[in-house]
């Protein structure tokens, strides 16, 4: 094997249920030779932080539409946090619905890139490719 | 930054599930650090209860397979999973969707599981399962559950990987030669019926012990067990009829007897992959293998002697 198969969890946090734009992002990471575990809706901080720990993830996707990024995405943070699995190691990215105004916030939590409503799943690719981290 | 192994092994023993799942992808990658934590934790190995889940796609695999780790964990048992699912021949890429299934498990701490993609590996499972099989079974996991990729007719890996198989089938999906055929209706040691509220269960069901009373025993003969998986009526008899099948391998060392066999399935599974990495790895072995398929296209030798050559290195000529 000619390199390390990247490995990336794509969740939803919270009640929403759309789900079209965390498939189409699944998908296109996978067209890209990525092994993408992806665990549904409806999913707690706690469910999101623990797959990314026993999965053993170079880069956790979140997406959410609902508006509760806010509330949410610092909770799957701090989760993963406790359980060891931290933004210096593993890349986090988010997309969906989160208005300009946030979008420092996000970033000060640990999320290298947030994708909009129009973003281009080769630039997500593109993006992971060149942000997982190194193997230890 | 590099993490020492003999720490991670430490972390490992002290029970840190992090630890574990690190492994798990150093052992999957084939990395040193993997081979190395392997050989160290070897002899901790072979107490676990090995259960392969196999069946058609959307058969119900990881459903059933959630609802009997939560039926173990009901009596006391803790429980690894690993779940298998397919790589993309072209991109190696791959979706691995067994845990939307499985999410309410994560907030039990006594239960591990790790998807695994088949990374080009046929017969429905990956090249690593053994070596994660292991590590759960290190690790303490007092049950394993193996469930591999969607199954059609001939992926039979999975009894040679678990002490049990479990067979899942569901109604409506084709008519009585299907059970009759050679392959993985076979291996099962209990088949399960899902989908039982589905038309066509009892059919399925008379056709299914048709078949088995056509089978040569072995001693054993599969249980048919009729479950829905969605609301988990079922699981305790399929629970029952794993562990009536343990019950028959524990007598006269029919258990240490799979376990042989087992063990040796794998080492000459993984001799035959060193030899081969070993030849594609020599100096040159990439170029004697593409002038030996240049021969043989042009039809200047067939394929049996173009391996023989291969094996001699005589490639050149």
């Amino acid at each position: 094997m000619p390199e390390r198969n990247i490995r990336v969890l794509i969740a939803k946090p919270g009640l929403d249920g759309h789900d079209r734009g965390a498939k189409v992002v699944a998908r296109a990471l996978r067209d890209a030779g990525m092994e993408v575990i992806y665990t549904g809706i409806r999913q707690t901080a706690e469910m999101i932080a623990e797959a990314a720990l026993q999965e053993d993830v170079d880069v956790v996707g979140l997406s959410i539409l609902s508006g509760a990024h806010l509330e949410l995405f610092p909770a799957v943070m701090q989760a993963c946090r406790d359980r060891g699995v931290t933004p210096d190691k593993t890349l986090f990215f988010c997309g969906g619905i989160i208005p300009d105004e946030d979008l420092p916030r996000m970033r000060e939590i640990g999320f290298k890139a947030i994708f909009g409503p129009g973003a281009n799943t080769n630039d997500i690719v593109a993006f992971v490719r060149e942000h997982v981290t190194a193997p230890v | 930054m590099p993490e020492p192994g003999d720490d991670l092994q430490a972390r490992f023993l002290q029970g840190d599930r992090r630890a574990l799942a690190r492994l798990i992808t150093d052992v999957e990658n084939g990395t040193e650090r993997g081979r190395t934590a392997l050989r160290a934790l070897y002899a901790r190995t072979g107490q676990a209860r090995t259960i392969g889940i196999t069946g058609p796609p959307g058969s119900g695999k990881s459903t059933l397979t959630n609802e009997l780790a939560k039926a173990y964990r009901r009596r006391g048992r803790t429980v690894g999973i690993v779940a298998v699912d397919p790589s993309s021949p072209y991109t190696q890429g791959a979706i691995l969707g067994d845990r939307v299934r499985m999410q309410e498990l994560t907030a039990d701490p006594e239960i591990f599981v790790r998807s695994l993609a088949s990374r080009g590996t046929l017969g429905g499972l990956s090249g690593a399962t053994m070596d994660v099989i292991a590590l759960l079974d290190a690790f303490g996991k007092d049950v394993i559950l193996i469930e591999t990729v969607g199954a059609g007719q001939d992926e039979v890996e999975i009894a040679g990987a678990a002490q049990s198989t479990v067979l899942v089938n569901t109604p409506g999906a084709g008519d009585d030669i299907q059970t009759m055929k050679a392959g993985i209706m076979e291996i099962a040691d209990v088949l399960a019926v899902n989908k039982a509220d589905l038309p066509g269960a009892d059919v399925l069901i008379s056709q299914l012990r048709a078949l088995l009373s056509l089978l040569p025993t072995r001693g054993w003969k599969p249980p048919i067990v009729r479950l829905i998986a969605t609301d988990g009526s079922g699981i305790e008899d399929l629970l029952d009829a794993c562990e009536g099948h343990y019950a028959f391998l524990q007598e006269n060392g029919r258990l240490a007897e799979a376990d042989r066999q087992r063990t040796r399935h794998q080492l000459l599974a993984l001799t035959r992959a060193h030899l081969l990495a070993g030849l594609l790895n020599d100096t040159g072995g990439a170029e004697r293998l593409d002038a030996l398929v240049d021969a043989i296209v042009a039809r200047q030798i067939d394929p049996h002697t173009a391996a023989e050559r291969w094996i001699a290195q005589e490639a050149h000529t």
